[in-house]
């Protein structure tokens, strides 16, 4: 196959003769390609125009000055393999048809005005067959350049007269609907920089090394720590982060966080640690002199930890005897959190994607709580930790409002497919009693949800193979993923540097990215954005589609806002564009403290909780009248997949999926320089292996009752026993007996949801391995 | 005294992300299998349960490492062809007219920097992006670490901004496995090792990505 990266580079290492190979570079400073990776940093993309076009030769690191209120936005190792993506020779350089059985992957050349035409007469015939509720675009993260990425067919599908909704979206679902039930706001982080204030930080299941939340986050953990913070990690894998930037690490059996939570809480009522005063001003819910009205008598937290109704306290044996946590350290612990203020309790995701994720929020922002360290410099809430104020915006390319009002939780897409029709509020429909339709269109856009990240891809592989069920499938993308292989109509899209973009700081920091078109699409591709326009154009809604504008016009258009609304000295696009500066930011000046106002007056700045104080018991959750899996306290519920449950004859190890630094989710996994840094392998800790007669490196086939995956195994120390990880993402691929050869984790995922958010809890699974002799 | 460019890493704070190795790979267009800058993953440590819990005393540091540029090239001395030579700034580098790909240097090179390359049939290895430096421009690496843990300059500048010392933080190569013992060619690298280092290759810890390391 011809190395396309290794043609646009002229010779192997710069041993270039060629003329045009030699010809002088231009730097021009650009946004690295917004994914779904929790980072958005700066590149020096090295170009050279040839007759034949300008090339990207290589990449270089942000080279502005690196201060503490306005570092340098250095890219991570995907970042700087981009070359080996953009250039990749299996980028999809024309559209295409299917050929073979839906699934099946065979695909034939067609020209654009084939392929459009089909889209726009399918769009309309399902329109007109169904209605508008039966079309869906899958959220897709794939992209997310402002032209390029699913916000693009969201603003077509609103003009074509709507699409079944969605909310939600694999990453956050229990987070974002649990943080409001205890805070009445998802705005509970303190600004970046105050981080170096704190004393003492608990990154419980956080990873920033990995999975970055935000370019430097890693780095301002570092910092702190130089500044004197103790920095424990609680994790069931020693990370990347555990190895650089903590003094201690806590492995913990997955999903049983609030068990821990739970008995630090024991202890810091035994010992009276926690913060009385600040409980009895700012919190309810806290014992039973602090219950709401018309719940004066369900039980407290204080009830449920002391075991006044259940009669189990949650005492450290209790709690080590689930999470497999030495008692002596849980003590330590609570007691460390509790008394070396301020600290920062800081939740990370993986523990929300799990069956009952909700409850781990709720736990850790309680801690939070009665501990004292909400509303103060160096403290930190908990929970989805937004900072107010300067929250981005990640994408304000108008998509417009959705004519159809029916929603569904994205998690639950295969339900709406098999049945759509009988779906109402029990399975998270909003702004309908019940839907009208089942899904029968599926448009996706820089999207692999679709099959490859969605839970228990057998089960989506069958639902989407039967046409009578999702009558005709778009995919719009760089390469031909394992969605791609679903597609009737496969559509070329562009990468990010073969078009116009703008990007702002991921969760942290005052930045605008300038994401100029730097070379010509590859073969036939377009921007998303184009796409869309065209196939608008068939639709008669061409005009209103791109208001007249082309990319760049996009582009001005969004800068303009961020000049409106939140950087009021953002230069016009042609001075950004001339100055090739790449980045506008604003330094970080005082850093915001969440809810500082409202714990020095709880009376005067009222949370948006029913109570207007911090709700440690939620009269809203209680009135579900659901408490066997949505308490109105948190509590540790088991899993219904757990290492404590029958299941565990069969499948006796707990499964996760970390975040690889190797890919963004399932984007970069075709990238051969990342597959050399971090091949994909299957973690098995040292005694599950001897037990099972594995050796590292063997082959090793992982199962449950869902599937099976294959794939060589690094048998390592830094797992807990009883735990394996599959890093997520992995392309499926299955061999001719359906076994994936790829070590793609959601052949083994379940597709069931979190009770409250009606989540993902893809995360929540048993398996088990053994040696493959082959 | 003559100059000697060194590299600086900061293993206590290395996560093991590899953007240097990355960084590396794009400014030198390698292909799979060279690695100038790689990343070694040292882990030990084990468990023990006692009734349900697991008690645990695993730790992990990573050392990243390309060419030392030493102040005793071994690599220079077995050179057959003169290929491999020593320039003014202390930067070791390989000339690739001279080069006859005979390996000598990285059967001799105890880290693993000069590396061959099939395609070319010559050696290949860190040059400390040469270039860059003409420039005034910090080496790919240096300039990639999210972390900041990397760093280079003239040795006696490194020496004023990151101590000499005995302490942690401030210490030399001596006994941070798996680095060979630094008198055999007086590497320009400074190290300030992690709290888990350990001092040799005792058993009590292991590298744990061989595969991720290897070189052809």
């Amino acid at each position: 196959m011809r190395d396309l990266a290794r043609d646009v580079r002229g010779l192997f290492r710069k041993q270039q003769t060629t003329q045009e190979a030699s010809s002088p570079e231009r730097i021009v400073r650009v946004g690295c390609p917004a994914h779904n990776c929790g980072g958005r940093c700066l590149l020096l993309a090295h170009i050279q125009d040839r007759p034949s076009g300008p090339v990207i030769t290589r990449l270089s690191a942000d080279d502005r000055p690196d201060t503490l209120t306005d570092p340098q936005l250095r890219a991570c190792v995907r970042g700087r393999a981009y070359l080996r993506r953009q250039y990749h020779p299996d980028r999809l350089k024309y559209p295409m048809k299917r050929v073979g059985e839906r699934g099946e992957g065979k695909f034939e050349r067609i020209s654009w005005d084939e392929a459009l035409d089909t889209v726009a007469a399918e769009m309309q015939r399902v329109q007109q067959e169904y209605g508008n509720s039966a079309l869906f675009a899958p959220v897709g993260s794939g992209s997310a350049s402002q032209l390029n990425g699913s916000q693009t067919i969201e603003r077509l599908l609103n003009l074509f007269g709507g699409s079944l909704d969605s909310y939600n979206g694999y990453s956050w679902d229990a987070i974002e609907a649990a943080t409001p039930t205890v805070y009445g706001t998802m705005y509970s982080g303190n600004h970046r920089m105050d981080w170096l204030n704190a004393k003492y930080i608990l990154m419980w299941g956080w990873n920033p090394a990995e999975m970055r939340d935000g370019t430097n986050s890693d780095f301002f953990v570092k910092l702190a720590r130089q500044n004197g913070a103790r920095v424990v990690c609680i994790d069931p894998r020693h990370t990347l982060s555990a190895a650089s930037l903590a003094d201690e690490w806590l492995p913990i059996r997955p999903g049983t966080d609030v068990a821990m939570m739970s008995a630090m809480a024991f202890v810091m009522i035994n010992e009276k640690l926690f913060d009385a005063e600040f409980v009895e001003r700012c919190c309810v819910g806290f014992d039973e002199s602090q219950m709401p009205v018309g719940a004066q008598h369900a039980e407290s937290y204080e009830d449920y930890i002391l075991g006044y109704r259940d009669g189990t306290p949650k005492t450290p044996t209790w709690a080590e005897s689930i999470t497999s946590v030495p008692r002596e350290t849980i003590i330590r612990i609570a007691r460390e959190y509790a008394t070396t203020k301020p600290s920062i309790l800081y939740q990370g995701y993986g523990m929300q994607r799990r069956a009952y994720g909700e409850q781990v929020v709720r736990a850790g922002c309680v801690l939070a709580a009665i501990t004292g360290n909400v509303g103060v410099p160096g403290g930190w809430a908990g929970g989805l930790g937004l900072q107010s104020q300067e929250d981005p915006y990640w994408n304000l390319f108008p998509v417009g409002e959705n004519p159809c009002k029916a929603a569904i939780s994205v998690f639950l897409w295969t339900e709406a497919v098999l049945r759509g029709r009988e779906m109402r509020a029990e399975d998270g429909v909003t702004g309908v009693e019940q839907l009208d339709n089942n899904i029968k269109l599926v448009y996706s856009v820089a999207s692999n949800v679709l099959v490859n990240q969605h839970a228990n891809i057998n089960r989506t592989a069958r639902i989407l193979r039967d046409e009578s069920l999702v009558e005709f499938i778009v995919v719009q993308d760089n390469f031909l993923t394992p969605t791609g292989r679903f597609a009737d109509i496969l559509l070329p899209a562009c990468t990010q540097f073969e078009t116009w973009g703008l990007e702002d700081g991921w969760k942290y920091g005052n930045q605008v990215i300038l994401m100029p078109k730097l070379v010509e699409p590859l073969g036939e591709s377009k921007s998303d954005y184009r796409i869309c326009a065209e196939l608008a154009e068939r639709l008669d809604l061409g005009e209103a589609y791109t208001e007249g504008r082309d990319e760049r016009g996009w582009v001005e258009w969004v800068l303009d806002r961020y000049r409106e609304e939140r950087f009021a000295e953002i230069p016009s696009l042609d001075e950004f564009e001339a100055s090739n500066v790449g980045v506008y930011t604003e330094p970080e000046a005082k850093p915001g403290i969440a809810f500082a106002d409202f714990c020095r007056d709880p009376q005067a700045h009222p949370l948006g909780t029913p109570s207007g104080k911090i709700e440690i018991f939620s009269k809203q959750l209680y009135d579900l009248n659901q408490s066997d899996d949505i308490p109105p306290v948190p509590k540790y519920i088991q899993e219904w997949e757990s290492p404590f449950g029958a299941e565990a004859a069969k499948y006796p190890l707990q499964a996760m999926g970390h975040h690889s630094m190797g890919r963004v989710h399932s984007t970069h996994d075709n990238v051969d320089w990342l597959r050399e840094a971090f091949p994909q392998r299957a973690f098995i800790n040292e005694l599950d292996a001897q037990a099972r007669g594995i050796s590292d490196g063997d082959e090793v086939r992982v199962f449950n009752d869902r599937g099976a995956t294959v794939l060589p195994c690094r048998v390592t120390n830094r797992m807990l026993p009883g735990v394996l990880n599959i890093p997520e993402g992995a392309w499926w691929t299955p061999d001719e007996d359906g076994v994936d050869r790829r070590g793609s984790i959601n052949v083994l995922t379940s597709e069931r949801w979190t009770p409250f958010a009606f989540g993902t809890a893809q995360h929540t699974i048993m398996v088990q391995v053994e040696r493959v002799d082959e | 005294m003559n100059k000697q460019y060194t590299f600086y890493f900061d293993s206590s704070s290395c996560s093991g992300c590899k953007t240097c190795q990355m960084a590396c790979k794009d400014k030198h267009d390698l292909r799979v299998g060279l690695l100038w800058r790689r990343v070694y993953e040292v882990t030990g440590g084990g468990w023990e349960q006692r009734g349900a819990a697991w008690i645990s005393n695993v730790f992990a540091y990573n050392v990243s490492l390309a060419c030392n540029h030493c102040q005793q090239p071994i690599c220079a001395e077995v050179c057959p062809t003169g290929a491999m030579h020593k320039r003014g700034d202390g930067i070791v580098l390989i000339d690739p007219q001279k080069c006859v790909g005979c390996r000598y240097c990285s059967w001799a090179c105890p880290y693993g920097a000069p590396q061959y390359d099939a395609e070319i049939g010559k050696m290949t290895k860190c040059d400390l992006c040469a270039d860059n430096l003409d420039q005034g421009l910090p080496p790919a690496c240096v300039a990639a670490c999210p972390l900041r843990a990397l760093d280079f300059g003239e040795r006696a500048e490194l020496e004023v901004k990151y101590g000499t010392g005995p302490e942690p933080g401030q210490r030399g190569l001596e006994g941070v496995y798996p680095l060979p013992e630094p008198h055999l060619t007086e590497p320009a690298l400074m190290l300030t090792p992690h709290k888990n280092t350990v001092q040799a290759d005792d058993g009590s810890a292991c590298i744990g990505n061989r595969e991720e390391v290897g070189t052809e």
